[in-house]
Order: C-alpha cells, then structure tokens, then sequence
C-alpha cells in the first residue's frame, strides 16, 4: 500500500477528469471550436458550471460516507441525513424570513449542520450502543427522514432568497476558468476546500490516523489505548454534518425551497462516488465531478435538443455510469478492513 | 401438534407486536407534539382498514404486494443479500405483463392469463439477476447496483409509456396512441386480466391467494429443500457454505432472482388485477414497505404474511384517518420507520421492556456484510 494516498489511481483520476474538462472547456469556448454544437453542448460553460453544481451535494455525502466508513461505520444513511439536512436548513430558513438574508441563510446552514449531527448521532447510537446491523440502520435512517420530512413539510411555507455568487476578485477575471471556478456561491467553495481539509485531517493527523486504525484494526487501537467507539460516534456525527450541508446547500443555494424526496438518490450516488474514489477525498471528488458531469450532460443535451434520444435513456446516464464504476473498479478499491463490524472490548 | 409450536409461535410474535406496539405510542408523541389528535386518528386508522367490508377488501388489496414484496426481500436475506431492489423488479415485472397482457388479442384467458404470470415473473427475475451477477463476477456491492437499477428501471419503464416528444423522439412502445398526451398503456385485454373474488364494489381478487400460496411455496423452498438449505447455508457461513462443496455464486445469483421473481410478481398482480394497465405514478413504495415487512417478519413467510397485515392495515386506514381526523398519512411512514428501527434492533425492545435475553427477543435481525464475497 502506497503512504501517499494523494497519488493513488484513483485519486489521479480525479485530477485528470478535472484538467481534461478546464482543458476542453478553454479550448471550446476561446477558439473555433465554439461552432460546434455537440462540443459546445459536452464543454460549453454552462455545462461545467451545471457539473460544478451537481458535484457539490455529491462530495459533500461522499465526504460524509469517507469519514463514517474509515472509523468502521457503514453509511448507507447519507440520504436520509442529506434530506433531514434539507428539510432543517428549509425549516431555519422559512422561520427567519424577516431578518437579513445573510443572517438567515446562515441560520439555515447552521440548523442543516446540527440536523445532519443528530442524525449522525441516531445512526451511531444505533449502530454501536443498540448493535443494529449497520446497512439496516442507515436504512431506518433514509425511510425515517423521508417520513418525518414530509409528515411535518408544510406545503403553503416559502423560503425567501437563497445564497447568491460571491465573485473573487481577481480570480473571477481569469477568461473561462474564472467563470467556472471563482464565481460560485459559498456553499460550493466551503465543499471545495472540504476536499483538502477531509484529506489533510485524514492523512495527516494523529485524529486522522486513529480514525484509520479504528477502522482497520480497532483491536490493535484499543491496545494502545484508542477509544474506539468515541472516535466512532465522532466519526460519525461529523459525517452526518456533512451530509446535513449538503442538504443545506440544495434548499439554501440550489434550488431556495424544500420540496419532498427532492435529495432524488443523490445520497446513494455519493455513496457511489465514495466506493469510486477508493475512500479517499480526492478521489471521491474525482468520481463527484464524473457523476455531476454525467448530470449535467443529461441536462445540457436536453435543452440543446440535439439528440432524439428519448429522454429517459439521457436520465439513466449517471446511474448505469455508477453501476458500471461500482463493478469495474471495486475489484480494484479495498473498503476499511473493520467496517461494519461492532466492536466490543474483551471480557464483556 | 402440542404447546411447543404455540409457545414458540408467541415468542416469535412478541417482537414484532413489541415493536408495533412502541412505535404506535411513540407516533401518537410525535403526533400530540405537532398539535395533532392521536386518538381520533388511531380511530379512523383502525376503524377504516378494520371496521368495514370495504375495509377489509382495502386492506386485502394492500397486502397482496406487500406479501410479496416481503417475501423477495426476505429470500436474498437468507442468503445474506440486501435487495433494496424490490422496486425495480416490481416495474420490470409490470412492464413484462402489462405488454403481454394488451397483445395477443383472441389468445384463450387459460393460456393468456398464465403467460402474461409468467412473463412478469420473468421481467422481475432478470432484474433481479443483474446485481447477483455483478456481485459475484465483479465484486460490485448488491445495495448499491439494486439502488441504480431501481432508477434505470423507473426511467425504462418511464419510457415504454412514453408519449413521444416535442423534437422527434419517438413514443414508447407500450404508450397508448389513443390516450394523447398522458403517459399510460392501452387496458389489459379480458383475457389476460386475474378474475375477482369479490363483486366489484370491494375488488378482492385471487391474486391474494396466489400470493399467499406462494408464501407457502417459499417456505417450503426455504425450509424444506436442498436448494433452501444453500440458500440458508451461504447465509449464515459463507466459507462454511464453500467448504461443504456449495456452488455459492450459483446459490446467490439463484437467490437474487427468486427475489427479484417475487417483486416481478407482486407487480404483476398489481397491474393484472387491479389497475389494468401501466402508468409512471403507479409504483409506490414498494421497495423500502418490502423492506420493512420482511425484518418486521423475521424473514419467515409466515411472519411476512402476518407483517403485511398489519402493515396493511397502517396503510388501509391511513386514507380513512386522514379524512376523519386531518392528520397527514404521511405519519404512518413514521411510524413504519419506526418499526423498522424497532424491530431491526431488537435489543432496543429489551432495553424499553426490560426483557431478559432468549425469550424470543432474540438478536435475530439479520445482517448483511458490505464488503464483497472474499
């Protein structure tokens, strides 16, 4: 095993997908190539700024899982936590309409961070004190939330104004890439620079290489004296923030209401994106902007009308993507070695 | 026959009823809390799948599905498989039937009727093959690929009934030219419809009782077979399973299509006894109520059976208890999920009700492992 993760396969991919559609997208949009329509539907700038869109709820539950599973916590429940996320961070939002926009909005992240912990919280509970089979609870977890969410959605409250872009000066000039990368809103950033700090928390400090020893071999780190369910429940709860935020960010700057159901499998995607990606950050980014790219590609073929493809062929595209990721390069992925196994100390 | 089987009848329901029983309580909390009437909606819930003719026929209805998608569920947890993909297989099942149902005009009901079973049947099983394929020849986890092929199949299925779009796509196959816009296939012709058992105002029909024979098919495939006996065996020790000579690829994508048969034919059922043709907004949430009632029954046949009458009846009365009293039905999803928590973590029960161990409230949930067949 090689101890630079940042290297492996898959994390190149990820790079490699990135440069090759910043690459295309300049060459698309600065030269002649522009004439054509295929191309310019594939790598036009409105199609990356889709896939920017779509990737984000995907790395952020990616994250999610990354952090849950590589403490030994299967995270089937990313779902579930995302739409509690989302139906939190609506909630926070409609009950502070009045005050500043910044100020609510804020509120609503906060709400959607908080609800995601407490399902985090709820997944570990169950999982570690209550010994539910791991893939069960995060089940309960997802049909919970789609229940509670819309017993309680109000159907007549309207969330008012949701987050708007925040151009970075300077960077925001750069032709193309400036209109893709620094001209988005902050939801997108913060999942962006979540990628680094997931890694650099995962691979380069001691709170990350105990969460890797607790996943890979709790026995030995409780040999050393490693409290392997705390770092689980923390694991765990810091996981469900995530996929609360990502919930957060579909209510608070995608789409500025709640609607019910409406994560739509985006839990379970990045759930896809995380086993893609070998349980590493940049990996799962890598496998996030695949999946957001193939979003964005049925979108962007849809509106162009280039095709005649029916369009539920073009809306299959990232689920048979996924399937065909998931078993074409899980021969090749290797989960945590203790996930989803209770651990209990000896002479209980 | 002797007390033994009743004792431990009991002790397998004490679970269960349990955990209905707390998750019911903990609903009526949750419903007072948002300034609802538990009470009154407990009333119309009970009153309306309970109280009535028309209830009962309601409720009748609603199991025929559940059954079997709890018993697809069930199955693939014998063997240590999650199929989250009873939805899918559901819609697949629906398409296979429904087009044969409204082709072959003049075939005989005795052979349309039986083939129109069989193709949905066929239509669940292949798309329950896939991920038993996958898993064994890739490695590809089955929760994951049954959750796509769940989307891949609501969009195919989307599309068969497809009314053709605005730049030249083509309508789907099945679409009914006759319906204009809306998206729906022409009805199920006569022959290939199952017949009911009850004039129409209550609509039971036989599919009922196919389903429950089949619940006894499964129980004597599970229990009484060799072929059960690998299912079983795969499930609870895989290496063990492989030591003794088991094929345990062949075990587990067999399993996964009997699985995906049985969702095929719940969908089946479905459309050639109740709806009579196929529309996108027919599907429902099969999938995660099969889910459901397959933990809530111990993955046993007899215990599904006796799962979806009671989750049935959560859902016959909702409609009821909805109108009586104004509350949403949406609660009855909490209080399925709460079941579901309930039941899936029975030391949960023991923790609430102070129960001591092996008295029925066993750790008997089952579990699943999420990394590969190594």
């Amino acid at each position: 095993m090689s101890t630079r993760p940042l290297w492996k396969a898959t994390s190149l991919l990820a790079i490699v997908i990135a440069l090759a559609l910043v690459v295309m997208a300049v060459l698309v949009n600065t030269t002649a190539l522009r004439e054509y329509t295929w191309l310019r539907v594939l790598f036009g700038i409105s199609a990356l700024n889709f896939t920017l869109r779509a990737t984000v709820p995907l790395v952020l539950g990616a994250l999610s899982g990354i952090l849950c599973e590589r403490s030994g916590i299967v995270n089937i429940g990313i779902e579930g936590m995302m739409l509690a996320g989302a139906f939190g961070a609506f909630v926070a939002k409609v009950a502070t309409n009045d005050w500043p926009l910044v100020a609510s909005l804020l509120i609503g992240v906060l709400v959607a961070l908080l609800v995601g912990a407490l399902m985090g919280w709820l997944h570990a509970l169950l999982s570690i004190r209550f010994r539910m089979d791991q893939i069960i609870s995060g089940t309960v977890l997802i049909i919970l939330a789609t229940g509670f969410t819309s017993y309680l959605f109000n159907r007549d409250a309207v969330a008012q104004g949701k987050f708007s872009a925040l151009r970075i000066p300077g960077l925001a000039d750069i032709p193309v890439i400036g209109r893709i990368l620094f001209d988005n809103p902050p939801i997108t950033y913060l999942a962006l620079l979540l990628v680094i700090a997931v890694h650099i928390a995962l691979f380069y400090t001691r709170w990350g290489l105990r969460t890797r020893a607790v996943g890979e071999h709790p026995r030995a780190a409780d040999t050393v004296g490693i409290n392997v369910n705390r770092y689980r429940y923390i694991n765990t709860i810091i996981g469900g923030m995530l996929a609360g935020l990502a919930g957060g960010f579909l209510v608070l700057e995608a789409v500025g209401q709640f609607q019910e159901g409406m994560t739509a499998g985006r839990g379970f995607i990045a759930l896809a994106a995380m086993i893609f990606g070998n349980w590493n950050p940049f990996g799962a980014l890598g496998a996030s902007l695949l999946f957001g790219y193939t979003q964005a590609l049925q979108n962007e073929l849809l509106l162009a009308g280039v095709t005649t493809v029916p369009r539920q062929f073009v809306s299959m595209l990232p689920y048979v993507v996924t399937i065909v990721a998931v078993s074409g390069f899980v021969g090749r992925v290797r989960p945590p070695a203790a996930e989803g196994k209770v651990y209990e100390t000896e002479g209980h | 026959m002797n007390f033994r089987f009743f004792r431990q009848l009991g002790q397998a329901l004490l679970l269960p009823i349990l955990a209905l029983l707390t998750a019911l309580v903990l609903g009526a909390i949750i419903m007072l809390l948002s300034g609802d009437n538990p009470v009154e909606a407990y009333q119309g819930l009970f009153s309306g799948a309970l109280g009535s003719v028309r209830g009962w026929s309601s409720l009748i209805r609603r199991m025929t599905p559940l059954i079997l998608s709890g018993l697809s569920v069930a199955v693939a947890f014998k063997s240590g498989l999650f199929n989250i993909g009873a939805s899918g297989q559901f819609l697949m099942g629906t398409v296979a039937a429904v087009a044969v149902g409204i082709s072959f005009e003049g075939l005989p009901a005795i052979i349309h009727l039986p083939l129109a079973i069989l193709a949905g049947i066929a239509g669940g099983m292949i798309w329950g093959a896939i991920p038993g394929l996958l898993k064994v020849y890739t490695g590809a986890h089955e929760v994951i690929v049954t959750i796509m092929l769940n989307y891949i199949a609501a969009n195919f299925a989307g599309w068969t009934v497809y009314a053709g779009g605005t730049q030249g796509q083509t309508p789907g196959p099945l679409w009914d030219p006759t319906a204009r816009a809306v998206s729906e296939t022409p009805d199920v012709l006569e022959s290939a419809r199952i017949p009911q058992l009850l004039a129409p105002p209550y609509n039971v029909h036989w599919g009922f009782l196919l389903a429950l024979l089949v619940a006894l098919l499964i129980w004597w495939l599970i229990y009484r077979t060799i072929i059960g006996f690998e299912i079983r065996t795969v499930g609870q020790n895989l290496k063990a399973a492989r030591y003794a000579g088991m094929s345990v690829n062949w075990t587990i994508i067999l399993t996964m299509m009997i699985a995906g048969g049985l969702a095929g034919l719940a969908g089946t059922i479905e459309t050639l006894a109740v709806n009579y043709k196929f529309a996108p907004e027919f599907t429902g949430s099969v999938g995660f109520d099969g889910i459901t009632v397959a933990l809530l029954g111990q993955t046993h046949p007899l215990g599904v059976v006796l799962a979806s009458f009671m989750f049935g009846t959560l859902d016959a009365g909702g409609a009821r208890m909805q109108f009586e009293s104004g509350v949403p039905a949406d609660i009855i999803q909490v209080i399925q999920a709460l079941v579901l928590a309930f039941v899936a973590a029975p030391i949960l029960i023991r923790t609430i009700f102070r129960l001591r161990r092996g008295r029925g409230v066993g750790e008997s949930a089952p579990s699943v492992s999420w990394g590969g067949l190594a």
